[in-house]
């Protein structure tokens, strides 16, 4: 008998373990797509709740997707599955402020002002960018209109939900509208340089963005006198004009790619003379030269989404610093770090890393530039961006501190579902891969030139109406 | 300095020199952190002695506490129980730890300022046939990216021309220095051949295959007739040579006679392939040409595809870099951190390297990847020493602390590999350096500015 047993059980273990290690595609997708557990019991963790302190050996309860207890040796209701997190670190789901990908569009480049457009209309779920943003333990991303306009379409705040099929479901219901503004390099050498139109200078964008705010103003007051009966008509619906009166109401939230200081003062005041509020600053490579005049802006100060260390790709970068999230950090701006280009946005930690070496920040100001944030300059504080109870259940564990360069994404929850997981991590993770297809052909070797995706759908355009070789755009 | 000899000098009275005395270090208490005086400071030669110093002798073999002597541009002692020269400046780094200066095998550091402008971008001459562009040539020594770069404890770099078939020669640059000759580096010199890719160059090459199959055998082709023509062009300068009155100069072609070193064999060739079934082609082209014991290969995204076929035609790799998303959408977000513990697992000498010019100071964290990838802590700190010093055969001048060896050296706080570590104190040539650069000037002014909102 005992012959028997010795002999079987390691038949039937060596059977478990196949099955374990021969993750195909299609099943890690089944597990994306199917009815996904949302309770969970993540142990023993050392718990970075970024708002709230460290917790050693904290659990975490998920009911429903949502974060219903953190704390110690709390224990599993029946129904609800246990990760065991033990030697490991959770941190709350990394927000990306400014991305391009999941989307099939960037940039409407065809008028200073476009509004009326709006990136949530051409959401791609298939993107493998998403995929491979979950594993860089990023939970939420704000995917942007391109910078070729002054004033460019809205943006979309969406929730990584990789595995789901329908555009729709990747938007962050109840997440504040969006629109892009971009100033410098970007809009005046697309319309002075490459069209002979304004704006060819920053002169140019002040006035162009005036205008349009002028109109939006005049649009409001013949849509409130029409309603008052002193006019007889309502004025002709135009969904630019009503996107801008949103942001003269507060409405939408305004998000302005510059770089340049003196660009940021202007942008400002031209805000405050309209009496607008909101406005988070992208990229903003000399924010740390008026980081005091930011922190002073309208009630809560202009937000600053930043890269980490990325300079002197253009002349407008070139007299910058790597120390600039700490400095505006240490002058009380909101600050936030991104990595805006597709393919970069899987090791957002690293960059938040980076602080430390460029301005000794903390361990939690280093986190709270990927977490609590952005999720201030989006507006979703309330929902995401640390762990608490009450919020989503958006959680980033990490193998080792997610600032050490040393770390690796373990697992990575979205609203509760885990929508990353290292051990169900084989290589293709393509929705809906036709095994009959062909497979993409390799690129050879990749820029950040050709990658950046500021201007797509700029270079082409330019070149079709200059007659024109494609240019380098950042 | 003009003021000590005015002060010492007998015109001058004890009660003035103490005015003078007084003016002087309010001066310099003024002065000393103003960012223009510290961005003047020169780096000086010692001797220096860093004492009770870890120190990574190379990455495997680590005194625990020890000495380093450093006299004019070399390391003149190493060891624990050396003792401190008389006339050394001791330098007490107790607690800290010294490290081999840091390689990257493969940027554009110097041939460019800013991204974006051509004027600035000295890398890419015109033509697919360039083979006698010297990168050398062009390297600004003052470029502000040599200070933000060296700083992170990398010492040396490849810069390396880029764009058509046979770009130039790369070369090997020491991060200090005021001429391109006092930075050339062991005076290593590769010739650069972007080899031809053979398939569609990514989701945006909209070339019907008919066209890309076409293309990819013309480039082929190309290659091979240049190389005809220079091997014949070699030939003749061989024949000449020896008898150079009875026979007639070949038409000087300078394209072709920068290629005679690499026919001959008395040069590296540096060949940039991605593709997986472009290095293969690349090794097979090499192998045919009787170059194959001369190439390294650069790039390599997808050398992990076929690191059988590498390790065996024994050529080592310049990989990177890594810290891209994989080359093809069907691949595991984390193949390019992989590729190169793949490749060292396969038995393929492996270094890294960055591939940029302004952020030549991420390598570090490029390598922090490696290892956490696979390739492990010790390999990746040889990825970016001891493999590439004895890639580019200057492992006799750097790599390692042993003694005789150049003075490219840093000081470190912590795992150099890690964001949160500072480096402390940098050596290049035996130039003790001053670490500000204009970043750091930036922080300086403006971390608390004055005026502030108020004037």
């Amino acid at each position: 008998m005992t012959s028997v047993f010795s002999s079987r059980l390691p038949v039937a273990l060596g059977v478990v373990l196949v099955a374990t290690l021969l993750t195909t595609p299609a099943a890690a997708q089944d597990q994306l797509r199917g009815d996904a557990p949302n309770d969970w019991l993540i142990q023993d963790a050392t718990v970075l709740t970024v708002t709230n302190g460290t917790l050693e050996n904290g659990d975490i309860l998920v009911r429903d997707g949502e974060i219903a207890e953190v704390g110690q040796d709390l224990s599993a209701p029946s129904g609800v599955e246990v990760y065991d997190a033990s030697g490991e670190y959770v941190m709350p789901g990394i927000i990306e402020a400014h991305q391009h990908m999941g989307i099939s569009n960037v940039n409407e480049a065809t008028n200073q002002v476009t509004a009326e457009v709006g990136v949530g209309d051409v959401l791609d779920p298939y993107d493998i960018g998403i995929y491979r943003a979950l594993a860089g333990g990023v939970t939420t991303a704000h995917v942007m209109h391109g910078s070729a306009n002054p004033i460019g379409g809205r943006n979309e705040t969406i929730k990584l939900r990789y595995g789901v099929t329908n555009p729709d479901r990747l938007k962050m219901e109840d997440a504040p509208r969006t629109v892009k503004f971009a100033l410098g390099e970007n809009p005046t050498g697309l319309y002075g340089q490459g069209r002979d139109q304004v704006p060819r200078t920053r002169m140019g964008v002040e006035q162009v963005i005036r205008e349009a705010l002028t109109e939006a103003e005049r649009y409001m007051e013949a849509q409130q006198a029409y309603q008052a009966g002193d006019r007889a008509q309502p004025p002709e619906h135009s969904e630019r004009l009503e996107v801008l009166a949103g942001v003269l109401r507060g409405d939408i939230l305004v998000q302005a790619h510059a770089y340049r200081a003196d660009e940021l003062l202007m942008l400002m005041q031209v805000l405050e003379d309209f009496g607008v509020q909101d406005l988070v600053f992208h990229h903003v490579n000399e924010g740390f030269k008026v980081a005091p005049e930011l922190a002073a802006f309208g009630d809560d100060g202009a937000g600053a989404s930043v890269f980490s260390d990325w300079w002197s790709y253009k002349f407008e970068v070139y007299y910058s610093t790597a120390y600039n999230a700490a400095i505006l950090t240490e002058n009380g701006v909101n600050a936030s770090i991104n990595s805006d280009i597709p393919g970069e946005q899987r090791d957002l930690f690293l960059q938040a890393a980076k602080t430390q070496r460029y301005g000794d920040l903390s361990d939690t100001q280093a986190l709270s530039l990927i977490t609590i944030n952005p999720a201030k300059q989006l507006g979703i504080d309330d929902e995401v961006g640390s762990i608490e109870e009450g919020k989503a259940a958006d959680l980033a564990i990490f193998n080792e501190h997610p600032l050490s360069v040393y770390t690796k994404p373990q697992r990575t929850y979205v609203d509760g579902v885990v929508r990353f997981d290292h051990e169900q991590d084989p290589d293709d993770m393509r929705l809906r891969v036709d095994p009959e297809g062909t497979v993409d052909l390799a690129r050879d070797g990749w820029s950040r030139h050709a990658a950046h995706s500021c201007l797509k759908g700029v270079t082409h355009l330019r070149a079709t109406h200059q007659g024109v070789t494609l240019e380098n755009a950042e | 300095m003009m003021l000590i000899p005015m002060l010492s000098s007998d015109s001058v009275s004890p009660r003035a020199l103490g005015l003078w005395g007084l003016l002087l270090l309010f001066g310099a208490g003024l002065l000393l952190p103003h960012a223009a005086q510290a961005q003047n400071t020169p780096g000086a030669q010692g001797p220096y002695a860093l004492t009770n110093a870890q120190i990574l002798v190379t990455p495997s073999d680590t005194v625990a506490n020890g000495t380093v002597v450093i006299r004019d541009d070399s390391i003149a002692a190493v060891g624990p129980n050396v003792s401190v020269p008389s006339d050394a400046e001791a330098i007490d780094v107790a607690g800290q730890t010294i490290y081999p200066g840091f390689i990257d095998s493969g940027t554009h550091l110097g041939l460019q300022e800013v991204g974006s402008l051509s004027e600035t971008q000295d890398f890419n001459e015109i033509g697919d046939l360039t083979s006698h562009m010297n990168a050398l040539t062009a390297v600004n020594p003052n470029t502000v990216h040599v200070p933000t770069t060296r700083v992170h404890g990398i010492t040396a770099v490849i810069t390396e021309p880029e764009t058509g078939m046979l770009p130039g020669t790369a070369a090997l640059i020491g991060l200090h220095g005021y001429t391109p000759e006092q930075m050339h580096l062991g005076g290593v010199t590769l010739t650069k051949l972007d080899f031809p890719s053979i398939g569609r160059q990514g989701p945006s090459d909209d070339r019907s295959p008919e066209t890309i199959k076409k293309e990819s055998e013309e480039a082929l082709d190309k290659l091979n007739e240049v190389w005809d023509a220079a091997e014949r062009y070699a030939a003749i300068d061989s024949a000449v040579a020896v008898q150079p009155e009875a026979r007639r100069q070949p038409t000087h072609l300078p394209a072709m006679e920068s290629l005679v070193p690499v026919i001959r064999g008395e040069q590296p060739i540096l060949i940039s392939a991605n593709a997986a079934s472009d290095i293969s082609e690349a090794l097979d082209w090499a192998e045919e040409r009787g170059v194959l014991d001369q190439v390294i290969l650069g790039g390599a995204l997808e050398g992990w595809r076929v690191a059988d076929e590498i390790a065996a035609a024994g050529v080592p790799v310049l990989v990177g870099s890594i810290m891209q998303p994989p080359t093809r959408e069907s691949d595991r977000y984390d193949k390019a951190y992989r590729t190169p513990a793949l490749l060292h697992d396969a038995g393929v000498p492996v270094a890294l390297r960055s591939g940029k010019t302004e952020n030549v100071r991420n390598l570090v964290f490029h390598a922090g990847f490696a290892a956490s990838h696979g390739l492990g802590k010790t390999d990746a700190l040889r990825a970016i020493t001891t493999t590439p010093a004895q890639i580019f055969d200057v492992e006799d001048h750097v790599g390692t602390i042993e003694a005789g060896k150049r003075a490219n050296l840093f000081v470190a706080n912590g795992d150099p590999l890690q964001p949160d570590t500072d480096v402390q104190h940098l050596f290049i040539d035996g130039y003790k350096l001053p670490l500000d650069n204009r970043q750091t000037r930036l922080y300086d002014e403006f971390l608390n500015r004055n005026p502030g909102l108020e004037k």
